[in-house]
């Protein structure tokens, strides 16, 4: 869908003032108007957008209410008949996902001599992994260090991480870079095999490894081949709906559900690791998303219905540049290498209003606040409202040819829909990005609860409050490694008793006492509804 | 969405839907009343779950596309095509060589090419794909690896083989074998590895984890910074 008219006669303001944006200099925001602008439109400080939990661990926390919703919601196994010692499975270690952190965690479970059973609710592979295309983090130059890149995760997580993750983190990052280098990952390097490395936001070192504009699907695809070579057992399609507990209060497996035929099926396993991902697809206060298909907050729900604790569950990462047109490509991930090259934000006038490299916060914020406060947004014609992200800037800038030989999967995606973005401006909105919080872990991914495990974006405390580009990837590698490895040496001298749901029941109870109304919500969610929508 | 949306005629699987002229296949798929189980992942271009093979009514030509991907058109014969049986070979990547021979010892199929050139035809991430296989056939393992680098592996070219060549399976051996064989390992990480293993940061990181809130910030705010 190329610009309608309209559109086309409001982008001869944005032509009409390049010239003069470009010899201009627009400032940073300081401190001060930092905070105001975060406290005013960033989506987290949307009091009404979060309410306390009213059961579980939690009880009392904030969290967004679409998460709300599904945490106070009901079992999908209310009103099914299972017999919990037909067993389909009984394995040593269950890995719950099929992104980074789900095949990390199989391979390093196996080496340890265990069982292990993958299970994914899509394709193996089918996940938010395959989509990070900006790189990962490693502090491995001469310049550089675990310290220094210490320093940047909790400063960039506003000081509130876990300690200990963060040193896990950083000290393991190296040894997880070359476990993937070894592994035949094909990183961008130079002749003589040192690994390129660029900045991101908020590192204070060049240490942005990447594998050229595709890092998370190179990772994902050679990891997938390595547990496609081990023979290691991945059912695909299979959703994990709910734990399951021994005698011990210990995990001790999982119901699945047949995402095609509908059956329920019963796995035992000595160990458990969650690594389900992300909640992207939740869509908070109605934002788009640039998650996946499946990332619908799974391991969240049924991780805390047996008792697991979450943290930092009031912070979402929004990512400024999401795609607001064409529709069809609502919330594509617009990377911010476009504004580093140059292009600006832009609104309905003509106008920028921020400075294209604050940090994402701040920058979605400014955005949002252009739109929402100043009514200086642009309406599409399927109501979706975004700003002029001002691509052409970047070839006047660095010259003819610069965005086709930079950005060559951002022209692709955007020609195949008649946009052409070095000829014109895109429309952007900030969508959701990541989920910076989850289940809490400790170093190897326990969780409070005896044998589970969490690895990947389900876990929570890594980052803290906010997660710096980059880590993410890494954390994937390194905690979906340790849990991996803690989980299989551990399966050996577990004993699993008699398998139970009863903690379900007694959820169920503690919603009913406390006067939860859940109105018919059932949960985990599994996949979001678009059906009859029109886009 | 606004009411004078033009409509459209596809045929999903051979029934008729009138859905709105702007989506995706896949968007198209959901307006006509499809929970998606199969056919989608990342519904951005990068998984390959969502390969879908269509004729336009009056054509006879067999078009393929990403769902996410690709606009609808009027009389659009549609289905996807959600799985591909294809054959994987199983290796232990650290005992291999990266030679020609190597890869024919897994894909002896390769060598089977008829020069039909179909896969790079119907290829949607408009790979050159038959000149990756035949880099592949000459032992060229660095150029199959470059080429072959922005596959998705959504599985159409094996599809479409009348040589019976899993691409794909070929590339992303390719890649290993020369990420792994022929490129130098990165020194300065092996080094840092080593350099962790030996204690040297144990020191500046219990420092930093025992530093109080107000120190750290004031170091976090001090800190400098590599230029660009
Ligand atoms: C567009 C995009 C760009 C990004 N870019 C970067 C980047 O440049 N650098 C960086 O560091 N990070 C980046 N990230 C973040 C990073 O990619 C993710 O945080 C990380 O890959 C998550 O890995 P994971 O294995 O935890 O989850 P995922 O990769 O999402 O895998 C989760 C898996 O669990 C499965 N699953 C979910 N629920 C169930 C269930 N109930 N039962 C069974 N299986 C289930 C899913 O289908 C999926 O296979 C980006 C993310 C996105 C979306
Ligand atoms: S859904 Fe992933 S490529 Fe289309």
């Amino acid at each position: 869908m190329t610009y309608t008219p309209q559109l086309r006669e409001l982008l001869t303001r944005v032509e009409a003032t390049r010239n003069k944006r470009l010899q201009g200099y627009f400032p940073r925001l300081m401190a001060a108007e930092k905070e105001e602008v975060l406290r005013k439109f960033h989506p987290d400080y949307i009091e009404a957008s979060m309410r306390p939990l009213q059961v579980g661990v939690n009880t009392g926390d904030r969290v967004p209410h679409e998460l709300a919703d599904l945490l106070e919601a009901r079992s999908r196994l209310e009103n099914v008949r299972l017999d919990l010692e037909q067993l389909q499975y009984d394995v040593d270690v269950l890995v719950v996902g099929g992104g980074g952190a789900g095949a990390a965690a199989a391979l390093l479970a196996q080496e340890q001599g265990a069982n292990v059973l993958l299970l994914t609710k899509l394709r193996f592979g089918d996940a938010n992994t395959v989509m990070a295309q900006g790189g990962i983090q490693v502090a491995d130059k001469a310049n550089d260090s675990p310290a220094v890149h210490y320093l940047d995760v909790i400063g960039g997580g506003h000081f509130s991480n876990v300690p200990e993750l963060v040193r896990a983190l950083t000290m393991d990052a190296p040894a997880a870079l070359r476990w993937l280098e070894d592994l035949g990952a094909m990183f961008s390097k130079e002749d003589d095999g040192t690994m390129k490395s660029i900045h991101g936001g908020g590192t204070s070192r060049k240490r942005m490894h990447f594998a050229r504009d595709y890092s998370g699907a190179e990772i994902m695809r050679t990891l997938r081949d390595e547990v496609r070579n081990r023979s290691l057992r991945v059912v695909e399609f299979c959703a994990v709906v709910e734990l399951l507990l021994d005698e011990g209060g210990r995990a001790a497996g999982a119901v699945l559900y047949n995402m095609e035929t509908g059956e329920y099926e019963i796995a035992r396993a000595k160990t458990v690791i969650l690594a389900t991902g992300g909640s992207g697809r939740l869509h908070y206060q109605g934002f788009p998303t640039t998650n996946h298909y499946g990332a619908t907050g799974d391991g969240l729900i049924i991780g805390y219905r047996a008792g697991a604790r979450l943290a930092f569950m009031d912070t979402i990462q929004y990512h400024p540049t999401g795609a607001a047109f064409p529709p069809q490509i609502l919330g594509l991930l617009i990377t911010e290498k476009v504004r580093g090259l140059g292009a600006e934000p832009v609104n309905i006038d003509g106008e920028q209003f921020v400075h294209p490299l604050e940090t994402r916060d701040v920058e979605s914020s400014a955005i949002i606040r252009e739109i929402k406060d100043r009514g200086k947004g642009i309406v599409t014609e399927t109501g979706m409202v975004g700003v002029w992200l001002d691509s052409p800037m970047i070839e006047i800038i660095h010259g003819p040819g610069t965005i086709e030989r930079e950005l060559p999967a951002m022209v692709r995606q955007f020609n195949r829909f008649g946009v052409d973005i070095v000829r014109d401006p895109m429309l952007v909105y900030p969508a959701l990005h990541y989920q910076n919080g989850g289940l809490l872990i400790e170093e190897n991914g326990r969780t409070n609860i005896e044998n589970l495990y969490v690895a990947g974006e389900c876990a929570g405390g890594i980052h803290g409050r906010n997660r710096l580009m980059g880590n993410s990837l890494l954390d994937i590698v390194v905690f979906g490694c340790r849990a991996g490895r803690d989980a299989g040496a551990r399966a050996a001298g577990v004993r699993v008793g008699k398998l139970h749901l009863e903690h379900v029941t007694a959820y169920h109870r503690q919603l009913e006492a406390n006067g939860v109304l859940t109105a018919g919500r059932v949960a985990p969610l599994l996949l979001p509804r678009y059906t009859h929508r029109s886009r | 969405m606004t009411q004078e949306t033009e409509l459209l005629n596809v045929y999903i699987m051979g029934k008729s839907y009138q859905v709105p002229a702007s989506l995706t296949i896949m968007n198209a798929l959901e307006y006509a009343g499809y929970q998606l189980v199969r056919g989608c992942g990342c519904r951005a271009g990068f998984c390959g779950a969502c390969a879908t093979v269509y004729r336009i009514k009056g054509d006879y030509e067999l078009k393929v596309g990403l769902a996410c991907q690709t606009k609808v058109e009027p009389d659009m014969y549609l289905t996807q095509l959600p799985f591909f049986p294809a054959q994987k070979a199983e290796y232990n990547i650290r005992e291999l060589k990266a030679t020609a021979e190597q890869i024919a010892y897994y894909y002896p199929e390769i060598y089977r090419c008829i020069g039909c050139n179909a896969c790079t035809k119907i290829c949607p991430q408009d790979l050159k794909v038959m000149q990756y296989i035949g880099y592949a056939q000459r032992g060229q393992i660095d150029r199959c690896a470059d080429e072959s680098f922005d596959c998705v592996m959504c599985g159409l070219c094996a599809s479409r083989c009348p040589a019976l060549i899993v691409h794909y399976n070929v590339g992303i051996l390719a890649r290993r074998l020369y990420s792994r064989y022929l490129v130098p390992p990165a020194g300065h990480l092996q080094d840092r590895v080593t350099e962790i293993r030996s204690g040297k940061f144990d020191e500046d990181i219990a420092m930093l984890m025992t530093a109080s809130a107000d120190e750290l910030k004031k170091r976090y705010n001090e800190r400098d910074i590599e230029p660009e």
